[in-house]
């Protein structure tokens, strides 16, 4: 560790202001992009899903049909 | 399995979905662990530059996104090449859907070049050969993502996005030697091929995690990606339609 205490941590030396936006930003990007991910993925599931209820949704009612 | 074959598999969506499901998990969790050491590692361990002080750190992020905003350009050139060569089924997906993550990488490359020229060059901002070049890159990336929205027809939209994406790759080099062609305030490269590296270990080893792990990223993206996109293009397919009649049934 290269530094004494906590407060130093985050102070950097007089440069905490840089350094944490810049780790903020890379650290805020990659939890959005694998909430973006996973939305996307979910998205395309539901929708496949439910294409394929409907289908089938259809094809009993057809069957039903006198 | 031959090298040719492995190949002509690739080109294959449904070999592809059904065989990647791991290598996501497996490159997922690497980029996880590699990265949040590599940052660890570079905020609390790594030595204090003896004339940049604690500013020195943003390296460990700005680095690995720069390398991976180039690496994923020329993976869309690349792309290019096999789509507009071979038309390569899996080609045109890499270029639609690897746009917006390479966008972001150049965006996160610039914002924390910008926040580590302050304290260190006395500016946010300057335009030399380094960062004009990254900039046009972030631009070419705008042009990839506004082509593919202009043209409706989705093989024609492919076509134009992978010229562009060909040419384009001449920026690489021009932003790889902007720092060696130009007189510029941003340092020269830290990892090179054919020498060592100019700081000690305890600096440049907490990098090289955070390097590989941003590749990690870069793999599960694309694979994670091509996964979603692959169901989207497939869904008329008897297999995609019996993966998510599996998902429904129970």
């Amino acid at each position: 560790m290269m530094f004494d205490s906590w407060q130093a941590f985050f102070a950097m030396g007089g440069h905490g202001l840089y350094v944490w936006m810049a780790y903020s930003a890379a650290v805020a990007l990659l939890v959005a992009n694998l909430a973006g991910l996973r939305a996307e993925r979910r998205r395309t599931r539901r929708q496949l899903e439910d294409q394929l209820r409907r289908r089938a949704e259809e094809g009993s009612d057809a069957s039903q049909a006198p | 399995m031959t090298l040719k074959e492995l190949w002509h598999r690739l080109g294959s969506p449904k070999w592809f979905y059904q065989m990647s499901g791991p290598w996501q998990r497996a490159f997922a969790i690497l980029s996880v662990l590699l990265i949040v050491a590599g940052m660890a590692w570079g905020l609390a361990f790594a030595p204090a530059d003896y004339q940049q002080g604690n500013s020195f750190r943003i390296i460990y992020v700005h680095v690995p996104a720069a390398i991976l905003a180039q690496s994923v350009y020329v993976a869309l050139g690349a792309a290019g090449v096999l789509l507009l060569v071979w038309r390569m089924k899996m080609a045109q997906l890499v270029l639609e859907n690897l746009v917006g993550f390479g966008a972001w990488m150049t965006a996160l490359a610039l914002f924390t070049g910008a926040v580590w020229g302050k304290p260190t060059w006395g500016t946010w901002w300057v335009f030399d050969g380094r960062t004009t070049s990254t900039l046009v890159l972030l631009f070419l990336y705008f042009g990839l993502y506004a082509l593919r929205r202009a043209i409706p027809a989705r093989e024609a939209a492919g076509r134009a996005c992978a010229l562009l994406a060909v040419v384009g790759v001449i920026n690489i080099p021009v932003i790889k030697y902007s720092v060696e062609w130009w007189t510029t305030l941003h340092q020269g490269a830290t990892f090179k091929l054919t020498e060592a590296p100019a700081m000690p270990a305890s600096m440049w080893a907490p990098l090289l995690v955070n390097v590989l792990g941003a590749y990690c990223l870069f793999a599960a993206n694309v694979i994670a990606k091509l996964r979603t996109a692959i169901l989207r293009q497939e869904q008329g397919t008897a297999w995609v339609r019996e993966w998510a009649g599996q998902r429904v049934r129970p």
